[in-house]
């Protein structure tokens, strides 16, 4: 008797049964590949197989080969900085954005569709307008040559090392704002208007009333946008691809273009792979670290 | 502290009024009541005097100074939100810190100012806690604190206690009375609860549709409605309304009768617009009915009983469709199905002429005329 009570409220079974179809797809398309790949790190494992020189245990001589490679350093330094600049401007714009389309304007619906339109176009298109506006006889240059009334001729933007990884930043946050354009005005219709009105009875500016009630109240908004975004922008490729091909100079490569590159053109499979557990740890810990320092408050009055 | 006056107010989103016109004008230190149903404008009005709301049209002074273009801060005004509205990442010091620290007042001074509200309101011990570690009457204790730090001459309570649980509004309104008597300050205190009307009011005024029905003491509107709206909003169980014809009228008195009335009712009323012939609604409170023993001004069968212990509320049918509520006494054998006499006096109750204004009474309990004496300020 005692025996079938247990398995009564023994609820252990129903829950593997139930979360197995998703611990599946994880499984197969993420554990499964990255111990495939940690294994591949081992290897000389090439693209297009070579019969004179066959697959082989080669130890940490990937991992080696990686860390003395100047290649490898500049990849990560550019991935952080593209993380670095595009977090915080792509977060504050949002928030500006929300802000606006959230306030009484009479036009806020229009704004709100203007500011999602490029959220909704693909990245191949979003590069296609843009390369036209970096052009040496394109729009910006046009700008310049306009403001300085003929005296400055502009700037080759693509194909500039210093101007490269900002001109790519701002494809990127115009691309990217609108998306979190709309977490933000979630998060802004989620505030107690009674707040504001608070704020306002105390005396408060605009500006002291943004600080006292706006930014505490998107607490939890601005820790999901941050760790999405940043998540997002480690992964950085298409633009880059599209627009410099990680040029001039390496100035733009990324580490996932790296992977790439590394791969699919040169054919080095092992070495990519290794390229891809180092570059899986690092986003691991950062993911890790902002949950663990950034954490929700969960009990909202 | 200070007076307010109100003259000709309106408010419109787009072509939508929703304030028509309210005169009003408060003394220095009364307690004002704003009652009424859910969307009559109260809290817009509360809102306008407060300045979150713009006026559309008409003049709002506060202690003489017309106020219609000054920012809330610069009104003299406090308000307590129905939400409390507290800043959640701020401590309750800070939370009551808040406006004089906007204000660059002396710290110490804001120390002084902050430590005062708590003693006050007896939540020293709670001053660093944050608003998600506070009960709702903790919390809304903080937001009155908030407001006394502000020394307004106005307070102003939009529905303070309706998040609050029974037992808890019970003491928070003793408080708050107790709070109005030691601060002797201006307050207008929105509420849809009847109870907290006439137990805090000095005055309580009832709203409909953006207009007010009549303003007076409490006992003045439950002994003298000018309105069949006024007298079936106050008092519980409502006033019984039902439809009589004249059948004399004289200086001093005005004879009814009805189908469902056994006998003529004379009623000491001036007659004003009630000519004999002419139709009226009769108002009697419940609890001015009694049960009868053998015959009743009205006998009808009882169709609901509800025992509340001391009394019994009874709903007798009335000739066809009318049913009369009455609170009878709570010992009396009653059954539903079963008949019961009841009967009233003509000095307890109300006559309405056919537009629903009330005829004035002449027999009302000297009650009525009493103001509540107030503490020398
Ligand atoms: N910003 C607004 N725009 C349009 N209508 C409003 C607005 N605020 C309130 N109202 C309307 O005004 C009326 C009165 O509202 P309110 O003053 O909140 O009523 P209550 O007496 O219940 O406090 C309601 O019908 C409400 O729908
Ligand atoms: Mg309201």
């Amino acid at each position: 008797m005692p025996k079938k009570r247990s398995s009564l409220h023994d609820q252990s079974r129903p829950a593997l049964v139930l979360m197995a179809p998703a611990g599946l797809l994880i499984f197969v398309f993420i554990i499964a590949p990255f111990l495939l790949s940690l294994g591949l790190s081992f290897t000389n494992q090439r693209l297009v197989p070579n019969p004179n020189l066959p697959t082989s245990f080669q130890g940490f001589s990937n991992y080696l080969r990686l860390f003395g490679n100047a290649e490898f350093w500049q990849s990560f330094r550019n991935t952080f900085t593209f993380a670095l600049l595009v977090v915080p401007l792509q977060s504050a714009l949002a928030l500006g954005a929300a802000m606006l389309v959230n306030s009484r304007l009479p036009a806020r619906n229009v704004f709100r569709g203007i500011f999602f339109l490029p959220t909704v176009l693909t990245m191949v298109v979003v590069v296609v307008i843009w390369s036209n506006l970096f052009q040496i006889n394109g729009f910006f240059n046009a700008v310049i040559q306009a403001v300085t009334f003929g005296a400055h001729p502009g700037f080759d933007w693509l194909a500039n090392p210093a101007l490269a990884m900002p001109s790519i930043v701002l494809v990127s946050v115009w691309q990217g704002f609108g998306f979190q354009m709309v977490i933000y005005l979630a998060g802004l219709q989620g505030i107690n208007p009674e707040l504001y009105e608070a704020a306002r009875v105390d005396g408060a500016s605009r500006w002291q009333e943004f600080w006292a009630v706006t930014m505490p109240g998107l607490r939890n908004t601005h820790i999901f946008v941050v760790v999405t975004t940043t998540i997002l922008a480690l992964k950085l490729f298409a633009q880059v691809d599209l627009l410099t091909k990680g040029g001039p100079l390496g100035s733009t490569q990324t580490v996932v273009r790296l992977i790439y590159e590394t791969g699919f053109r040169k054919g080095q499979v092992g070495v990519a792979a290794a390229l891809s557990v180092v570059f899986f740890l690092v986003v691991l810990a950062i993911s890790v670290g902002q949950r663990v320092f950034l954490k929700e408050d969960r009990e909202v009055a | 502290m200070a007076s307010l006056s109100i003259e000709s107010l309106r408010k419109s989103y787009g072509s939508v009024e929703i304030i028509k016109g309210v005169d009003l004008t408060i003394t220095d230190g009364e307690f004002v009541v704003f009652v009424g149903p859910s969307g009559c404008g109260k809290s817009t009005l509360l809102r306008m005097i407060a300045g979150l709301e713009e006026i559309t049209s008409g003049e709002l002074k506060i202690g003489g100074t017309v106020v219609n273009d000054l920012a809330p801060k610069e009104r003299g005004i406090a308000m307590v939100f129905q939400s409390y509205a507290l800043y959640p990442h701020k401590t309750v010091y800070d939370n009551m810190a808040f406006g004089l620290q906007i204000a660059k007042v002396d710290k110490a001074e804001i120390d002084a100012k902050v430590r005062d509200a708590a003693r006050i309101l007896k939540m020293e011990h709670l001053l660093d806690r944050r608003p998600n570690q506070l009960s709702g009457g903790q919390r809304q204790r903080v937001a009155i604190g908030r407001a006394i730090v502000r020394n307004p001459q106005v307070f102003l309570f939009d529905e303070p206690l309706s998040n609050l649980d029974a037992a808890l509004r019970v003491t928070m309104r003793a408080e708050l009375a107790k709070l109005h008597r030691d601060l002797g300050a201006t307050m207008i205190y929105v509420t849809h609860d009847q109870v907290e009307a006439m137990t805090l009011a000095d005055t309580i005024v009832v709203f409909e549709g953006g207009v007010i029905r009549q303003a007076g003491s409490p006992l003045e509107l439950y002994h003298q409605p000018r309105n069949t709206f006024v007298a079936g909003f106050i008092g519980s169980p409502k006033m019984n309304l039902l439809p009589v014809t004249v059948v004399a009228a004289t200086a001093d008195s005005v004879t009814v009768a009805a189908p469902w009335m056994t006998a003529h009712l004379t009623v000491p009323v001036e007659p004003g617009r009630l000519a004999p012939g002419s139709a009226a609604t009769l108002g009697i409170r419940p609890e001015h009915m009694a049960a009868g023993s053998e015959t009743g001004l009205i006998t009808g069968q009882v169709t609901l009983v509800e025992r509340l212990g001391h009394q019994t509320i009874v709903e007798v049918a009335a000739g066809e469709g009318a049913g009369v509520t009455a609170l009878i006494d709570g010992t009396r054998m009653t059954a539903v199905g079963s008949t019961l006499p009841l009967t009233f006096s003509g000095d307890d109750v109300h006559l309405f002429d056919a537009d629903g204004v009330a005829a004035v009474r002449l027999k009302v309990p000297e009650i009525a005329r009493a103001r509540r004496e107030r503490p020398a300020a």
